[in-house]
């Protein structure tokens, strides 16, 4: 019993004994514990990232009314570890004139910022790395790191295709991070805390409900944090060929494909932590710590598969267009959001639960409508301007 | 020697030779890399200090976007990312005595002070370092006033940028 509730206690309690009685002072027997739980998780994370590899293909064909890989093994099951073969006995480049320390530290930084952040990822209630108090805080410093990777692969590989699709990547990055963190902060102010475990024991009701626009927020930001398409300007084939990593070949490029992979997998995960309850599910996580897992991990799979079908139906969107629709739309509303919700939460600081809910529910629903009222009369200003200039010109 | 003095000294050592390389390296995109190196090892430290608000705050606002913004104004200003001039100019030799009377004016000030030897006295169980500067930054016997003034320094800073740069038609 004690197993399935705190698989990890009972396995550390065990190691601890074994090294014990190999005469191991009880610190360093401690400090060995702490790494080979990190190993395991990093291990079983790598694991899971080979098989994104094929979900991800899997669900793109269908999307695209195709079948995808079905040639090797049941169900083209077995087509990544040929991927990885591949990957691996492929001729590894260095291009001429590339500055070789920060061109092979890279993409090793690329596929770390995705793996620190499960350090604060809450698996079940008594499974989780550290129970950072800034948790929220820490996604975003993560998210740093990834941008400087990328700035790095993108100057180092001495191409200007991947000059500037780096410089792209790192503005749209930059930019999106704003609007993440301000509605980041709204699941903390529902909690009183910014530790991710605090904001999943706290959603006896999921945010979700309390707050569903600055959900969509988080969302969108997360796809643009991600580079993945309609954001992915950055890599855009037709005219970039492939943004920052042109010029990595073999494992150096299997790091950049499979860390965004793994981040875009991670960003669903902390989609499900933030605003719908992580392993919470009425209270099936307490039977067990696996379920628990499990609970999470099919939550994340659903923000995953969102991702990819966002990613896969809607096209490109300009450079400027995305700068300006996150400064000029994405960012005040979520602001105005993070506002009226500190504001709600004071006012209805002493009513029952479900006046809470509702009035939460109401003022993001509120500021949703008069958002889009704002960019809708905006944007028919601007089209009325470009059109009524373009008449002019036609009766000149 | 314990095992947190063992790692401040580690990380210490580390930021102290990023430092040294920033403003050695013949190479202004290599100093940036280098500079981001040593914001990291501070970052370190904050957090072997247990200010783990200002550790991640390091991350974000330095190495997120004040050293990003660093390295995207060197590679739209330069050609060459290299320098060619010399590395010293003439005043090294007063620079150089500025800076060693420094260091023996921290040692002499650090050696004549107490707590140095003293070891801290760990947190209380429940204490929550976040909410407790948080609630210092708003509080009106604490720091409420230099915060107001700090947002009103950045506001005006934001308003002229804004002001310079925006292109009238």
């Amino acid at each position: 019993m004690d197993f399935l509730k705190d698989p990890l206690k009972v396995a550390a309690d065990w190691l601890l004994g074994i090294f014990a009685g190999w005469g191991m002072p009880e610190l360093w027997a401690n400090v060995l514990i702490g790494f080979l739980g990190i190993f395991i998780l990093v291990a079983l994370l790598m694991v899971l990232d080979i098989f994104l590899v094929w979900i991800e293909r899997k669900v793109v064909s269908r999307f695209q009314s195709r079948i995808g890989p079905n040639r090797v093994g049941p169900f083209g099951l077995i087509q990544p570890f040929a991927d990885i073969i591949k990957l691996l006995i492929k001729e590894d480049t260095t291009p001429e004139g590339a500055d070789r320390v920060l061109y092979n530290l890279a993409p090793i930084l690329s596929m770390m910022s995705v793996l620190i952040l499960w350090a604060v990822v809450p698996l079940a209630p008594s499974i989780l790395g550290v129970d950072l108090n800034i948790g929220v805080l820490y996604i975003i410093a993560a998210g740093a790191i990834g941008t400087l990777s990328i700035i790095m692969a993108g100057w180092s590989s001495n191409n200007k295709y991947s000059l500037i699709g780096a410089f792209r990547e790192a503005a749209v990055m930059l930019s999106f991070e704003i609007p993440m963190l301000t509605v980041m902060l709204i699941p903390t102010i529902f909690t009183g805390s910014m530790g991710i475990g605090a904001i999943t024991q706290a959603q006896d009701t999921w945010f979700v409900f309390l707050a569903p626009l600055a959900a969509v927020i988080f969302l969108i930001a997360a796809i643009a944090e991600l580079g993945r398409s309609p954001f992915d300007m950055g890599e855009a084939e037709s005219e970039l060929i492939s943004g920052y990593n042109i010029e990595y070949s073999g494992m150096k490029f299997g790091m950049f494909y499979a860390g965004e992979l793994l981040h875009a997998f991670t960003f669903g995960g902390f989609w499900a932590i933030l605003f719908f309850g992580g392993y919470r599910f009425f209270g099936l996580e307490q039977v067990s710590a696996f379920l628990a897992i499990a609970i999470l991990f099919f939550k994340a799979f659903i923000g995953y598969w969102i991702i990819m079908w966002i990613k896969y139906t809607l096209l490109r969107i300009r450079i400027d267009h995305m700068l300006a629709f996150n400064w000029k739309f994405l960012t005040p509303v979520a602001f105005v959001l993070l506002m009226a919700t500190a504001f709600m939460n004071a006012l209805l600081a002493d009513a029952s639960n479900w006046l809470y809910i509702g009035g939460m529910f109401l003022s993001n629903v509120l500021v949703a409508w008069i958002s889009l009222e704002v960019a809708r009369s905006a944007s028919r200003r601007e089209r009325e301007r470009v059109e009524g200039g373009k008449a002019v010109e036609a009766h000149q | 020697m314990t095992i947190d003095q063992i790692i401040f000294l580690v990380v210490a050592v580390a930021t102290l030779i990023a430092a040294f390389r920033v403003v050695t390296t013949g190479n202004l995109i290599h100093a940036a890399f280098w500079l981001i190196a040593a914001l990291f090892g501070v970052a370190a430290i904050f957090a072997i200090l247990h200010a783990s608000f200002l550790a991640v705050v390091q991350v974000v606002v330095y190495i997120g976007a004040i050293s990003i913004l660093f390295i995207f104004a060197v590679m739209l200003t330069r050609k060459d990312m290299r320098d060619q001039g010399p590395q010293l100019n003439r005043n090294w030799g007063f620079g150089a005595f500025l800076a060693a009377l420094a260091l023996v004016g921290l040692v002499f000030l650090v050696h004549g002070w107490s707590g140095v030897t003293k070891t801290a006295p760990a947190f209380p169980s429940e204490f929550d370092a976040v909410s407790a500067l948080g609630n210092a930054l708003v509080s009106p016997d604490a720091y409420v006033l230099p915060f107001e003034v700090a947002s009103v320094l950045l506001v005006a800073a934001l308003v002229g940028a804004v002001y310079v740069a925006y292109n009238r038609k």
